[in-house]
């Protein structure tokens, strides 16, 4: 095989985590969110906001890190929306995450058309944080451990929501808030606050991850450029059962698909890019074939909590 | 007092009765409506564009000008039969969101099909195989979720998204590599001739599209209210549970409305390729299926009066090509606007189920 070369594999890694990162904030918010039984479908739209603001932010204060903190603001604006209508409202998930992801994408390439008017101003390269002895291993070094500060920060974040989910009187209340939202509110929580918590938490993460595909992978603003990969988020969120761990292992599968196309090209096989974008859905879809029976959901997920009916 | 006047009150009572449930339908329906022109206004204000300039543009053309009403009326049909195939979905609780993806997926081996086909049959056998085969293809894409949902128990807002991607994708891919015309440089299938397509209405430039999307959502408003099967569908899509109790075949009857909302979605594209465009161009996806969600919503998965939105939005999407030429308000502004639409309409949803409980 001629084709596993090293400049293929460190293609094949390298994009694996650029691409796999914004599927792993996805899925880790989603499945926040999810855990306080709130099914978000209006992920994509949160991770337009914060791709948008993010790189608005970035372009404006010619600073990647105050961009990143765009980015959250921007997904936690349109959770924000999202808390209000469905944990303080009560109103259909399924819906309002439909419109919020519709008026994003809407909003966003508006607001990008308004105010970049198709120049589509390219951010320079983000500085890297090389880690000293693991990034000379050969050829996983330069691809992993000589990145973005947000990546290891993605990563570190899968540590910190399992000892959240598993430790913490936090994590108990959110795992109630899904399951059996009653018996939380006879604990004397306050469901609903839970509820905007997390849903805002998500909001933070996938603005979080949305700002990353803007600023570092793309170092542009596209619109609807998260093509999905919302989606793919929740489905990461559905398949891990509410463990962090699995959204990691999820998120780098999906994104070694994501990322084969480019690596392939790199070693000189053409594959014609409607092809490549398949890649990636294909996959999910075979997972879900393969393990859609394991997939497990909250209890209360999708219902909204009102005091006192049943 | 008489037995008649007693009749009588009764009946007026109940005529109130009547006009007050019709209009208190129009208040929930309408006024989303309205709230939603109003606040995309206020944006437009603060794009400073002067929004009665932009929607007399919008009206003026795909109302009142001959060609644009024309235009509109012929658009009408694929939307008409894509609000149909959520209908059917929506009302047995099955949230088909992959519309795009069987819209085109029909419409791309429909146009890769029938102008082979029609040179060497009569006129209406073609434009029937064309309209059979896009409706085939339109519900083979949706196996794959009905499968994984009916007997796997996977949600299909999930699979139907993940397969809307892979659709739009592969539609591309089978315009680009596959079904290419050889004689053409622009990558786009075969064309089918003009006098090969469904025919206009009355001697307008109407297609005959219209009318089957009205005869399309009419007999899935008729099969989902009127009908055993119906029934069946609608009991599914209220408690699954309590169907299976009942002895209904759920899987069955879940396979059975993906079935039916993909071939009513892949003949919406069969329609647009036999009346109207002739040929599918890569990467063309006019993203009908997602606009059209909000508009079945605010019907309340009602036939009649999704007719009426359907044609408010074929005014609107007609209506906003030429006001985006003329005030530099890009088309994504539609989008807003559906989506400040859905959020009006949930809101006033839930104030609604608030004055009920309120009344009751």
């Amino acid at each position: 095989m001629t084709l596993f070369t090293d400049t293929f594999l460190i293609a094949l890694i390298a994009g694996m985590a650029a691409s796999g990162v914004p599927l792993l904030l996805a899925g880790l918010g989603e499945q926040l969110s999810e855990k306080a039984g709130v099914l978000n479908v209006g992920i994509e739209g949160m991770m337009l906001g914060g791709a948008y603001l993010g790189f608005y932010i970035a372009w404006a204060t010619e600073s990647v890190g105050l961009g990143f903190v765009g980015g959250v603001a921007g997904g936690i604006l349109v959770a924000a929306l999202m808390a209000l209508f469905c944990v303080r409202m009560g109103l259909n998930q399924i819906v309002i995450g439909i419109a919020l992801t519709l008026g994003a994408e809407g909003a966003t390439a508006l607001l990008h058309h308004v105010q970049f008017s198709r120049l589509y101003p390219r951010l320079p390269d983000v500085a890297t944080w090389r880690i000293p002895v693991l990034a000379d291993i050969p050829i996983v070094g330069p691809a992993l451990f000589d990145r973005e500060p947000v990546v290891y920060l993605a990563v570190a974040l899968v540590p910190f929501l399992v000892y959240v989910y598993r430790r913490t009187h936090l994590g108990l209340a959110l795992q109630a808030a899904g399951d059996k939202p009653a018996a939380l509110d006879s604990a004397g929580q306050n469901v609903l606050i839970i509820r905007s918590f997390a849903v805002l938490g998500c909001g933070a993460l996938v603005g979080l991850g949305g700002a990353f595909m803007s600023i570092v992978g793309a170092g542009v603003f596209v619109p609807f450029m998260s093509h999905g990969n919302g989606f793919i988020g929740i489905v990461l969120a559905m398949l891990a059962r509410g463990r962090p761990l699995w959204v990691l292992l999820g998120a780098a599968l999906f994104g070694a698909c994501l990322s084969a196309a480019t690596a392939l090209q790199v070693a000189g096989v053409d594959i014609p890019t409607d092809v490549v974008q398949m890649l990636p859905f294909l996959a999910v879809m075979a997972v879900l074939l393969i393990a859609g029976r394991n997939a497990k959901l909250p209890a209360a997920l999708g219902a909204a909590y009102v005091r006192g009916e049943r | 007092m008489s037995a008649d006047t007693m009749t009588d009150t009764a009946q007026t009572g109940n005529l109130q009765r009547k006009l007050h449930a019709i209009s208190n339908t129009l208040l929930m329906s309408l006024g989303p409506v309205a709230a939603a022109f109003v606040l995309s206004g206020v944006i437009l204000l603060i794009l400073d564009v002067n929004p009665f300039s932009y929607y007399g543009y919008v009206f003026g053309r795909g109302l009142l000008s001959p060609t644009g009403v024309q235009a509109t009326l012929t658009r009408m049909g694929p939307l008409l039969l894509i609000a149909a195939s959520l209908i059917v979905a929506f009302r047995a609780g099955i949230w088909n969101l992959g519309g795009d993806a069987q819209f085109l997926v029909g419409a791309v081996f429909c146009a890769a099909f029938t102008p082979l086909m029609a040179p060497h049959v009569p006129v209406w056998i073609g434009l029937l195989a064309g309209a059979a085969i896009s409706a085939i293809f339109g519900a083979l894409w949706t196996l794959v979720p009905a499968f994984l949902r009916a007997y796997q128990g996977l949600n299909e807002i999930i699979t139907t998204l993940m397969m809307n991607f892979l659709g739009i994708s592969l539609a591309s891919v089978l315009v680009k590599l596959v079904f290419l015309d050889p004689n053409t440089t622009v990558p786009q299938t075969r064309t089918l001739a003009v006098e090969d397509r469904l025919p206009t209405l009355f001697g307008t430039t109407i297609s005959s599209g219209l009318i089957i999307g009205l005869v399309a959502i009419l007999a899935v408003h008729f099969m989902m209210t009127k009908t055993a099967f119906g029934l069946r569908l609608r009991v599914v899509g209220g408690n699954a549970s309590a169907a299976v109790h009942a002895g209904l075949a759920v899987p069955l009857l879940t396979v059975a409305v993906f079935a039916i909302s993909g071939a009513l979605a892949g003949l919406s594209g069969g329609v647009a390729i036999l009346g109207q465009y002739g040929n599918v161009r890569a990467d063309w996806n006019p993203g009908y299926s997602l606009a059209v969600v909000p508009l079945v919503f605010l019907a309340r998965f009602n036939g009649f009066a999704a007719i009426g939105f359907v044609g408010l939005f074929s005014i609107m999407s007609i209506g906003a090509e030429s006001a985006a030429r003329r005030t530099g308000v890009p088309n994504y502004f539609t989008l807003v606007t559906i989506g400040i639409l859905l959020v009006m309409l949930a809101i006033s949803e839930y104030y609604g189920a608030k004055r009920q409980k309120a009344g009751a």
